[in-house]
């Protein structure tokens, strides 16, 4: 049954008419026209749908529409002023990824992580991105893009490593 | 979205009519992401003749430079450094040069992404192309500046007479905006054969100044600042999304569709024709919730596979093979193995695969009655045109097939003939249908069980040694499943899933794999059987190509038996490979490979165990491909409690020719070997005898960040006299029996069959 749902995504109020059980990935991807989240399993298994639901990293492919009641940002609203975010500066600099589509995964997972704890070792970062996927294997330059975010958002100013 | 939608119709319109000889910038999608703000135009009356030079490059009035490139990037930075040899022979700055890529419209086809000769073949031929259009230009500037040829020079694009800083003029009001029209040497091949050359000298390696050194790829900041369109992201006006239905056993028959089945979802149709079941609504939504609605009576007649993934190898001696060949026959290896005094022999392993792409496939499909246009991330796109049309045509009969055109978009990474070219013509074949644009996006399930695979394998090595130790003698021989079921190009409806669904017989092609190293064993076997599909149409486990074909299984087996050779003659196995290799570049990445490790040698495992409890062993191997050489030294931990091998350090010498851009190329490198180390450490298709279990990323495990390794070291050797080589492939087949003759110096035991799962490890560790 078709119903309207209101979200707050990205710093708008969005009306979305769909069933209730719709993953939100459908609304961002269909009705909102983000291109940040991709879908890739549906099942929660990837994380290229990830979206920040009240500042928590969650895999919007398997979440129901009925289910959203926080506030999400997605990968095109992590940089309202134009300017990009720390984590997205970082990702840049190194040419973190390949093919890029599981990247969102990896970036709001990462910001997820460092806007709540800016000094992460491995262990925790490791922690943090179980269960993302990458299967082109830039899973080295990811790594070093997130530890230079986290660098960076300490206040240091890193250089491009060395592959 | 009215402006781009607005735009697609312009070009299609424009370059449908052909001949318009106005010039008008387009905005078409999946090049709109890669232009610069004021790209070159785009031409619509443009020729594809490759022996023109305005079909490889065209320079606008603002002396913006395009290459139409016919081969593709998925993600590895290739069109940089196509971009890089345009600009260092143009002498224009390399922010300047954008390369359009992808478009069968715009672009010659020079084989899509093909064997890793993106830059060894495309690469050279574009030097070609770009060095011509320099001394075109410079002709033209000779005349207009009246000097001769030999005093003028190029800085940035801008003509000049040594010494005579004012007398200059621009390549863009040399060309104002219109043509070169001037012909290239072209050598009549299409595809990756597609050859150039020109009256004009590319220039000395020694003088480059762009080529080597390390431009930063263009495509990355608009993919993590969320403005890239992808192809997953493109809705044409009246577009339907479609999903495909799949059978619950590989191959059953449709019988009877119950469309009541679907209640009231809005506006779903459903598309029946023959065994091809797929679902189109106005929302995604609907079309998923249709495809798993769906009632459909399957006839299981006949359908399933004769064996279970667990019976596989047994399977794979057993099977009669269909074809056979010796490779390479040096020496006499029978005789020699008959008189030696020491043989020895062993088998090793490789499961089916999965490419499972981070996304399964999607395409979007516009066909028309006279023409069609079809939006893929294939990494083939002029196949994809080619299949599109003939699949068209056999499903009109006697209705002429329209003209096709693909535009690729940027989608998940492709290493090979992955699910693309089958969710292509899903979604012609839907588009047809319905008589509406089509999207289809398939499901997790079908791009892990419906993908092309890898092919399984069993590899079965002797080798005979003198009294002295010598090994004198080696045989390798390869029984196992073809690498190309259907062919590397979705090129025909036999070659496509859909096509297969619609009654177009499959036609296996018998293609394996042998060794490639420059060895020197006075006799030497190398041979293969090869074995039927184990079902023909419409099989989930058809292979095709998946990255370096055959390379990982083959060197897997190889470079791991030579390691078993080394041990047998009670030499380390570095030293082993040094003095069997042959060749000068092979001898120079084992040894900055093992220079990177600090490689210790040794003649039996050493076993160390750390005081946590991990055994820790380094393992080396080596590998041609094509005109490439790589060497590797991986050092493993095995923890004995849960059997998990995990990769600690990687340390490479790498020889791909002339370097053109050492960041991009070791980021290439190292996907490589994180892909082959998932491969190895994890990936094995299940199926039993009604279909394939591996379905998903739980059931079809791969790498992980927690698996990756602590540090990579890679050591480019840089020959510019050689050329560009491929980098895309080779370092994947150096990768498992590395990590195997890790295990082995760790443990002391030979891990025989990939992947390495911990049960196994444990196993192994019991029996140790």
């Amino acid at each position: 049954m078709t119903e309207t749902f209101t979200i707050h995504v990205d710093g708008e109020e969005r009306t979305i008419a769909a069933e209730g059980s719709m993953p939100l990935l459908y609304a961002l991807i269909g009705d909102l026209e983000k291109r940040g989240p991709k879908f890739g399993c549906g099942l929660a298994q990837c994380g290229a749908c990830t979206v920040l639901h009240d500042g928590f990293a969650v895999r919007s492919c398997a979440l129901p529409l009925a289910a959203v009641t926080g506030k999400v940002r997605t990968l095109d609203g992590l940089a309202p002023t134009g300017r990009p975010h720390p984590v997205q500066a970082a990702f840049i600099a190194e040419e973190a990824g390949q093919c890029e589509y599981c990247i969102n995964g990896w970036i709001m997972t990462a910001v997820a992580l460092l806007e709540r704890n800016p000094t992460p070792g491995d262990p925790e970062i490791h922690t943090a991105l179980a269960g993302l996927k990458c299967r082109c294997g830039a899973h080295m330059s990811i790594l070093r893009a997130i530890r230079r975010a986290a660098r960076t958002m300490a206040g240091e100013t890193p250089e491009r490593s060395d592959a | 979205m009215k402006g781009r939608d607005a735009a697609i119709d312009i070009a299609r319109r424009d370059l449908l009519k052909g001949g318009a000889a106005l010039v008008v910038a387009v905005a078409v999608p999946g090049i709109a992401f890669s232009r610069p703000a004021r790209a070159a135009a785009l031409s619509p009356a443009r020729p594809l003749d490759p022996g023109q030079l305005d079909t490889w490059l065209a320079i606008d009035r603002d002396g913006l430079v395009t290459g139409y490139w016919g081969k593709m990037d998925m993600g590895q930075g290739v069109d940089t450094a196509i971009a890089q040899i345009v600009a260092e022979e143009l002498d224009v700055a390399v922010g300047r040069v954008t390369i359009v890529f992808g478009d069968s419209a715009l672009c010659a086809d020079q084989g899509g992404a093909s064997g890793s000769t993106g830059l060894e073949r495309s690469g050279v031929a574009f030097r070609a192309a770009a060095a011509e259009a320099r001394l075109v230009l410079l002709e033209r500037a000779a005349v207009r500046l009246d000097a001769p040829l030999e005093a003028l020079s190029v800085r940035n694009g801008v003509v000049q007479i040594e010494g005579h800083a004012g007398r200059s003029v621009t390549y863009a009001a040399l060309v104002a905006g219109g043509t070169f029209d001037a012909p290239i040497g072209w050598n009549g091949e299409y595809g990756n054969d597609l050859g150039l050359s020109g009256r004009a000298r590319p220039k000395d390696p020694a003088a480059y100044r762009v080529v080597g050194t390390s431009v930063p790829r263009k495509d990355i900041a608009g993919k993590i600042l969320a403005t890239t369109e992808y192809l997953h992201h493109l809705r044409l006006p009246g577009m339907l999304h479609g999903r495909m239905v799949r059978p619950p056993v590989a191959g059953a028959r449709v019988g009877r569709v119950r469309r009541e089945s679907l209640g009231d979802i809005p506006g779903v149709q459903v598309v029946v024709d023959r065994d091809f079941v797929g679902v189109v609504a106005p929302r995604e939504w609907d079309a998923i919730r249709a495809a798993r609605q769906l009632d459909v009576e399957w006839d299981e007649a006949g359908a399933g596979f004769p064996v279970t993934s667990d019976e596989l190898f047994r399977w794979i001696r057993e099977a009669p093979p269909a074809a056979s060949k010796i490779e390479v026959d040096v020496g006499d290896t029978a005789s020699a193995l008959g008189a030696a005094a020491k043989v020895i022999a062993a088998e090793y392993e490789w499961p089916f695969q999965s490419h499972a792409r981070m996304a399964p496939a999607a395409a979007v499909a516009d066909v028309r009655e006279g023409e069609a246009t079809v939006w893929t991330d294939s990494q083939k796109p002029f196949d994809t045109a080619r299949g599109a049309a003939l699949l068209l045509g056999a499903q009109r009969g006697t209705r002429r097939a329209p003209a096709v055109r693909s535009v690729w978009m940027p989608g998940p990474g492709s290493y090979g003939r992955s699910d693309a070219g089958d969710g292509a013509m899903d979604a012609v074949v839907l588009s047809e249908a319905v008589g509406a644009p089509v999207r289809v996006q398939w499901m997790r399930h079908e791009g892990h069980a419906w993908d092309p695979k890898g092919p399984a394998s069993v590899v079965t090595c002797r080798a005979g040694f003198a009294a002295d130790g010598e090994a004198v003698a080696w045989h390798f021989h390869l029984k196992g499943f073809s690498r190309r079921d259907q062919n590397s190009r979705e090129d025909a409806p036999s070659e496509v899933l859909a096509g297969h669904l619609l009654g177009h017989e499959s036609t296996p092609q018998w293609v394996m794999g042998t060794p490639e190293n420059s060895y020197g064993f006075p006799n030497k076997r190398y041979s293969w059987e090869a074995l039927a599909p184990l079902r023909r149409q419409a099989s989930p486990l058809r292979t095709s190509h998946f990255r370096d074909p055959y390379g990982p299984e083959v060197h897997f087996a190889a470079e791991s038996f030579i390691d078993e050779m080394a041990f047998a003659a009670g030499v380390d196995p570095l030293a082993f490979r040094l003095r069997q290799a042959r060749e000068e570049r092979d001898v120079a990445v084992l040894q900055a490979a093992a220079d990177l490790a600090a490689w210790i040698p040794r003649t039996s495992p050493r076993r160390r165990r750390e005081p946590g409890g991990h055994f820790v062993g380094t393992g080396i191997a080596y590998a041609q491909r094509g005109g490439s050489v790589n060497a590797v030294v991986a050092e493993i931990e095995v923890d004995p409690e849960t059997g998990r091998v995990r990769v600690r350090r990687l340390w490479v010498g790498a020889d791909h020719g002339l370097v053109v851009n050492p960041f991009t190329l070791d980021r290439t490198i190292e996907g490589n070997l994180l892909q082959a180390t998932s491969r190895t450490l994890f990936e094995e298709v299940k199926f039993d005898r009604r279909a394939v279990l591996s379905e998903d990323w739980a059931s079809y495990p791969i790498l992980e960040a927690a698996d990756a390794p602590d540090e990579i070291r890679i050591r480019q050797i840089d020959r510019p006299e050689l050329g560009p080589r491929g980098a895309g492939e080779p370092t994947t087949r150096v990768v498992p029996p590395a990590i195997a003759n890790a295990v082995y110096d760790a443990i002391g035991v030979r891990l025989r069959r990939v992947p390495f799962t911990k049960a196994r490890v444990k196993a192994a560790l019991g029996a140790a």
